[in-house]
């Protein structure tokens, strides 16, 4: 199921929650909605699943307007951020309940219920666990819940509200993984939403990015990581140092930095360097700075630095390239790529 | 110098630990403090609470139990225990289905106003029952708004059982009401968003997702509601007239029995309350201690 959005505006009182936004995810993708609380992602995700209704604007799922349809009526598994499971029902029943409440007409009968929800409680590894209650299960254990519960509906999209927010780091990354098979075994067109950009990167087909109600950049992993398109993006996905400076002829100078600036307008901009775009420096090649920290991950090294005004860099390189460089000692540092954006003033 | 080095020269001696252990809980209050206010809160209880109860009783039984249920089986009596009864059985019913609604309309929904609905639905536990009786005797009285017209049109409101049920109403309509808004409020719409998204009409969320989750408030608010709705005196006792055998409910009738000096009769009927509202406690708790056991899937 493709879904469009079109310039959707939302707003809570005077607040606009979602400004403008356009947004087409692809059938069968699993698109991971990035950004900062308060950005608007999870409106635009409860905006999709007709939980709330826009001001402006339409949502299509695959080419049919349901701008204004009924939750009820759409067809979509929504998993809650804190589960939202009914507290009062098994594990199976929580899990049936969609097809439970179906018109006699559609609703399929009863040993066909059952071996649906023994399937999907296969499909989450829960088998034999659906006579338990929800307050018997752990964290990790609710959310597989809550997952097979908006999957028993067979719906057209699944999205999830931050789906591993609630749950402790090993459980976070297992579950990212099982969320990741789970989507490749039923092809179910996935949305979900986080602010933990490792997450979304390492998970999600495409990624778009939202900022203050509006998208800043849609794209794969990588190319929004290595190829961000604005200072935001740049800022928000993946570590960068930022430098404050000025574009003369061609070149974006800060302090001793230089950069080339091939098509960036003169005037303030700011540059944004990777720590891993940072490499230890011939003599008299780069710019030297003093080292305040090195810290040893593997084989990575992570030099802190400080340049002479006072302008902390962190480099990032490969341990045989610290050339013996030592705490409070002087390295020389060279920049192999910045990225690049005038300051928009106002 | 290393801290290690410290201790190499001299060991020091182990710390004693002998002194008895002040308490099982090192934040906990000495034995005499705790003896201290619990004596002061069942002292306290007993004074205001279970002497008087007893005394009821006593009072009730003082010539034994014929002349008490004597005056039980008299006819005004039988017929105050009557009115008592319906009054409750109209009028709970009624709070409880608009508690409902105000609940469900406060806590899952967003609307001008709200605050002011909420301020109003205490109005009765703030307003003297007098007050709610007079208002009702205003507005519906001989002398009052609609009084001509109700005459006109033979209708009795006041000093007759739909007054008496008004005014029950008035000052028992919060119970319900109050019970459920902040479970319902804590609870939130989530449950209710993810029965709708998997396709559930309003009618089957409300049944299947929201009605289990508050039914344990709702009987606790129902119940709260009826003790009230019998033992109502002032709002009661100014609608209704006083008479005898027809709008005479069972405080009123104690506080007449009273009045003739017929102590034994007064305490009987009296005694008769404290039993229902016993009751209703009794029912409470077992309400209580079901919740905890099934607690943990509610």
């Amino acid at each position: 199921m493709t879904i469009t959005i079109r310039a959707v505006d939302k707003r809570f009182g005077r607040y606009p929650a979602l400004n403008n936004i356009g947004l087409e995810v692809r059938d069968g993708e699993l698109l991971a909605l990035l950004g900062p609380s308060g950005s608007g992602k999870t409106t635009l995700l409860r905006v999709i699943a007709g939980l709330e209704f826009p001001e402006a604007g339409q949502v299509l799922f695959g080419g049919q307007d349901v701008t204004y349809a009924h939750a009820a009526a759409r067809q979509v598994g929504f998993v809650f951020q804190q589960y939202a499971l009914f507290k009062h029902m098994t594990v199976a029943k929580n899990v049936a309940f969609g097809l439970d409440v179906r018109k006699a007409a559609d609703r399929p009968s009863k040993a066909d219920i059952a071996a649906r929800v023994a399937e999907l409680l296969k499909l989450v590894e829960l088998d034999g666990l659906g006579g338990r209650f929800p307050s018997q299960l752990s964290g990790g254990q609710r959310q597989r819940v809550a997952l097979a519960r908006a999957l028993a509906v067979s719906p057209q999209v699944l999205l999830l509200d931050e789906p591993f927010g609630a749950l402790d780091a090993t459980v976070r990354k297992s579950l990212r993984r099982e969320l990741r098979r789970i989507h490749d075994a039923t092809g179910v067109t996935t949305i979900f939403v986080t602010h933990d950009q490792e997450e979304a990167l390492e998970l999600a087909d495409r990624v778009a990015i939202l900022n203050k109600g509006q998208i800043e950049q849609v794209g794969a992993p990588q190319e929004v990581h290595d190829n961000p398109a604005s200072a935001f993006v740049c800022g928000f996905v993946g570590e960068a140092n930022r430098l404050v400076g000025e574009v003369t002829q061609g070149r974006f100078r800060s302090g001793a930095i230089q950069v080339p600036a091939p098509g960036v307008a003169p005037g303030a901009a700011s540059a944004y360097i990777r720590p891993y775009d940072i490499v230890a420096g011939a003599p008299g090649e780069g710019f030297e700075a003093t080292v305040r920290r090195i810290v040893l991950h593997g084989p990575v090294a992570r030099v802190e630095t400080v340049l002479d005004g006072g302008q902390p860099i962190e480099a990032s390189f490969a341990r045989e390239d610290l050339n013996g460089a030592v705490q409070g000692g002087r390295v020389t540092l060279k920049i192999k790529q910045a990225h690049l954006f005038p300051v928009v003033q106002g | 110098m290393s801290p290690m080095f410290i201790s190499a020269d001299k060991p020091r001696p182990a710390p004693e630990y002998t002194a008895a252990r002040p308490a099982a809980r090192p934040n906990e209050d000495p034995a005499w403090v705790k003896a201290l206010v619990l004596s002061a809160v069942v002292g306290f209880l007993v004074l205001v609470l279970i002497l008087p109860l007893a005394c009821v009783f006593a009072e009730a039984l003082k010539q034994g139990t014929g002349p008490a249920l004597e005056a039980i089986k008299d006819p005004d009596a039988i017929s105050a225990i009557k009115l008592t009864l319906l009054v409750a059985a109209i009028t709970v019913p009624f709070n409880a289905l608009f508690g409902l609604c105000a609940s469900w309309a406060v806590a899952k929904h967003q609307f001008p106003g709200k605050a002011f609905l909420i301020t109003l639905i205490d109005l009765p536990f703030s307003v003297s029952p007098v007050v709610a009786g007079l208002i009702y005797v205003l507005v519906f009285g001989a002398q009052g708004w609609f009084g001509p017209w109700l005459i006109e049109h033979g209708i009795k409101i006041v000093f007759a059982l739909p007054g008496i049920v008004l005014a029950t109403m008035f000052v028992t309509f919060p119970f319900v009401a109050r019970e459920l808004i902040p479970l319902m409020q804590e609870q939130g719409v989530d449950e209710e968003e993810a029965a709708t998204s998997m396709g559930a009409s309003g009618l089957v969320t409300f049944l299947r997702v929201t009605a289990p989750n508050i039914r344990w408030g709702l009987l606790y608010g129902v119940l709260l509601c009826n003790a009230r709705a019998m033992g109502e005196f002032g709002a009661v006792s100014v609608v209704s007239g006083h008479i005898r055998g027809l709008t005479d409910t069972m405080p009123l009738h104690v506080e007449i029995l009273y009045n003739e000096y017929n102590y034994v009769g007064a305490f009987a009927v009296a005694a008769l309350l404290c039993l229902l509202a016993i009751v209703t406690l009794v029912l409470k708790t077992a309400l209580e201690v079901g919740q905890s056991v099934h607690g943990r899937h509610v």
